[in-house]
């Protein structure tokens, strides 16, 4: 461990620690003491002999002893405490307890305590899994935990996140499919096309054949001169035009656009190609919350009536 | 300097406790004090075992983070509550103080109840004042060891049903007696049952006043309080003085007063102070002098009230109880009284008139808003509910605030009692109707069964250009 550049410091602040306790411990035992005056008749005096502004003088009320007493357990307290915990300099304590150390244990505790939930959906179909409502709930939860954000809290998606709701699949929809996705990310390319296809206008002739394939509306000469153009086009989305779930090329003759179905855009997506990347989460959740979750997204687009956990039914008992 | 250097010794600048063995007291003000145990003892120890709805009537679940006080559950999100109540507390212990000193301190405090009962166990066991100083100062013998055994047991047993119950307020008193029956007590629970039952033992048996004149932070500021209408216990000092023993001699002109030096106020006193030295910050205003001293003046044939509760200027200007009546209302008194009684008007109509529901909406912030078919503009909305009631409900989610705005898909959502959700909610409007930027949305939530179950929250609605 080396939270400084130098090893000074560690002695610089484990000194002045012990400095600081032993310092209380001596001023303790000097201040439960004290010398005072007799008076004329031999008695000690009542007042601690301080004075201050010429006659203002310190009465001594003694405190209890118990109350110094717990001081001294203070500072008892205090050496045990930097002997078994981190505190001295750099001393990691004889106990070995660090924070991250105790994360680990809420970790594997949560993980204890979870686990068998988990694995034992992990033992059923995706199918089955997604039609179970405490499966379902789960699955819920960890969707807006960690899918959220790209995808929208209804996982009808944004620009360039896919709509997971509409049954329409890069990858193809099986629950295996999306399981793998999730696990282990997608990365999808579309090259740029502008200097394969020719020039600015060859871009404009393929966008409006493509817009054609989905009866949006196209300038028919534009349409004809760009059909011969496609092939380029076809090695990834197919001749047909209905893409290649392997690639993960998506489905032209439809209506569903991950980046928008305007000309412009279809041009613009011609020209500059397209990058996007899927993060892979299976090292991060773990295959048993992947399956959970995979279920759930897989449910959302299949499962009809979506089960609920049965709230009412529950709170009726 | 021809004067020889002064003597001088060393002094100790902490003492050890001196044991106070208080005699026990008869009267009036005893008596009340008796009641305030009894009282204050059956609600702490009988109140967790009441039952409503089959749970616990009064449980403060801090790992569900529920707290159930009978009919009512509050959240994390209810804490302003707690806050008022405190703050009503507080001002309820002002004007008490302000009126009659430490009643509280005296009659109703744990640590006076507590010390009461370990003292009246005390009584039993060991004997009155007399016989435990004598205890003291016997050596050890089988009787001693057996007095301050049983003793020592008796305390143990009344501390730990304390902690017991203490704790049973935090987790199921019922599943906690089971547990503890059979020796299954989880780690904490444990804990805390022999945390505060030894606090208690040790609060109650050993450190008593010690707590009050050294620890208590209420001790030492409520003197701000008192002023010179405020009810102190007093020695009368103008009919008392000079003290001196009555004998058969004295007769009424001896020109002693009232006070013959019996010494029984100190004798009674749970702090171990002379009262006829007057008002002294130790003084918890128990008026266990005030008992004492009542039955001395009946017995020499003197009237009672040569230590009563009076106030400074009563004292000083011998007025009656009546005239102290009369300064009872004044400017502190009043304005304690009134943020008392404003708060806790304030507070009873701000939980009568609280909704059990709570509704929480967060815009999704991953995209603007999004074009759908029609060209309506689609956001999207995470609705954070929470039926804080015991109930579950259906909730019928709306918006307004836009004319074209609607809900797509589900409206209806199913809720258990004491439950949170959050719902995912998509809202579509039309383009038309609204300018681009944002627009001022409100969202209604409304249990199904029960219409005046409602609660509505601000949102904005984005329109991108």
């Amino acid at each position: 461990m080396s939270d400084f550049t130098s090893g000074f410091w560690n002695w610089y602040v484990a000194l002045i620690t012990v400095l600081g306790i032993a310092g209380c411990a001596i001023l303790l035992w000097t201040q439960s003491r004290h010398r005072v005056r007799l008076d004329e008749h031999g008695q000690p005096e009542k007042t601690t002999g301080h004075v201050w502004d010429e006659d203002l003088t310190e009465l001594n009320t003694p405190m209890p002893r118990w109350w110094m007493g717990m001081f001294y357990l203070t500072i008892a307290f205090g050496a045990g405490y930097l002997v078994l915990y981190p505190g001295l300099g750099s001393y990691a304590g004889r106990l070995g307890w660090a924070s991250s150390g105790a994360y680990k244990q809420e970790l594997a505790k949560a993980n204890a305590d979870y686990g068998p939930l988990f694995a034992q959906y992990l033992r059923r179909d995706l199918k089955e899994v997604a039609a179970d409502p405490q499966a379902h709930a789960i699955g819920e939860r960890l969707f807006l935990t960690y899918c959220a954000q790209c995808h929208g809290s209804d996982a009808r998606g944004n620009k360039g996140y896919p709509n997971l709701t509409d049954n329409d699949w890069l990858y193809g929809g099986d629950p295996s499919v999306i399981k793998e996705t999730i696990m282990k990310g997608r990365n999808g390319q579309m090259p740029p096309m502008g200097a394969a296809l020719g020039g600015d206008a060859d871009v404009e002739n393929v966008a409006h054949y493509v817009l054609s394939l989905s009866g949006a509306p196209a300038d028919p000469v534009k349409v004809a001169f760009g059909k011969p153009k496609f092939g380029a086009c076809a090695a990834c989305h197919g001749a047909d035009a209905h893409g290649n779930p392997m690639l993960g090329a998506p489905n032209l003759t439809d209506k569903t656009w991950l980046y928008g179905g305007s000309p412009e855009t279809v041009m613009e997506t011609i020209r500059k190609g397209r990058n996007n990347t899927m993060p892979a989460w299976g090292e991060f959740l773990g295959e048993d919350k992947v399956h959970v979750l995979a279920a759930y997204v897989w449910s959302l687009s299949n499962v009809t009536v979506v089960p609920q956990a049965a709230a009412h039914e529950v709170a009726a008992k | 300097m021809n004067a020889p250097a002064p003597k001088e010794a060393i002094i100790k600048m902490y003492a050890a406790r001196e044991e106070i063995h208080p005699r026990e007291v008869k009267g009036t003000f005893a008596t009340l004090r008796r009641v305030c145990v009894w009282l204050t003892q059956l609600l702490f120890y009988g109140l967790p075992w009441l039952a409503l709805h089959d749970r616990q009537a009064v449980l403060f679940d801090l790992g569900a983070r529920k707290f159930y006080l009978f009919g009512l559950v509050l959240w994390p999100q209810d804490f302003i509550y707690l806050a008022g109540l405190l703050i009503i507390s507080a001002y309820g212990l002002f004007l008490a103080t302000a009126v009659a000193g430490r009643v509280w301190c005296g009659y109703a405090c744990p640590q006076t109840v507590y010390t009461e009962i370990f003292l009246w166990i005390e009584r039993r066991i060991e004997g009155d004042r007399s016989a435990r100083i004598r205890l003291d100062r016997q050596p050890w013998s089988l009787e001693k060891v057996a007095k301050r055994g049983g003793k020592h047991l008796a305390w143990g047993t009344v501390a730990l049903w304390t902690g017991f119950t203490f704790v049973g307020y935090f987790t199921p008193i019922r599943t906690l007696a089971e547990a503890a029956l059979h020796v299954r007590l989880g780690p904490w629970e444990a804990f805390w049952i022999v945390f505060y039952s030894l606090a208690t033992y040790g609060n109650a048996g050993w450190l008593r006043e010690q707590v009050c004149k050294y620890m208590c932070p209420y001790a030492r500021f409520q003197s701000a309080m008192f002023d010179r209408d405020t009810l102190i216990v007093s020695y009368d000092t103008a009919r008392g003085e000079p003290r001196g023993a009555l004998r058969n001699g004295n007769g009424k002109d001896s020109g002693k007063g009232d006070c013959i030096d019996c010494s029984l106020c100190v004798q009674v006193c749970p702090v171990g102070i002379d009262i006829r030295n007057g008002l002294q910050y130790e003084c918890i205003g128990c008026a266990a002098c005030v008992d004492a001293c009542k039955g001395v003046m009946d017995k020499v044939g003197k009237p009672r009230g040569l230590i009563r509760y009076a106030t400074e200027n009563a004292l000083a200007n011998g007025w009656d109880g009546w005239r102290i009546g009369t300064r009872i209302l004044r400017p502190r008194t009043i304005g304690y009284g009134l943020v008392f009684v404003l708060m806790a008007v304030g507070m009873s109509t701000a939980l009568a008139l609280r909704t059990p529901l709570k509704l929480d909406v967060i815009r999704d912030r991953g995209s603007m808003g999004r074009e759908v078919e029609d060209g309506r503009i689609e956001n999207v909305y995470r609705l954070q509910l929470m039926n804080t009631g015991e109930r579950a409900h259906w909730f019928r989610l709306a918006v307004h605030g836009i004319a074209s705005a609607d809900i797509v898909e589900e409206e209806l959502v199913d809720m258990a009692g004491a439950s949170a959700r959050a719902v995912p909610v998509r809202v579509r409007i039309d383009r038309a109707a609204v300018v681009t930027g944002s627009n001022k949305l409100t969202f209604t939530a409304t249990a199904v069964d029960d219409p005046a179950l409602t609660v509505t929250e601000q949102a904005v609605f984005i329109v991108p250009r």
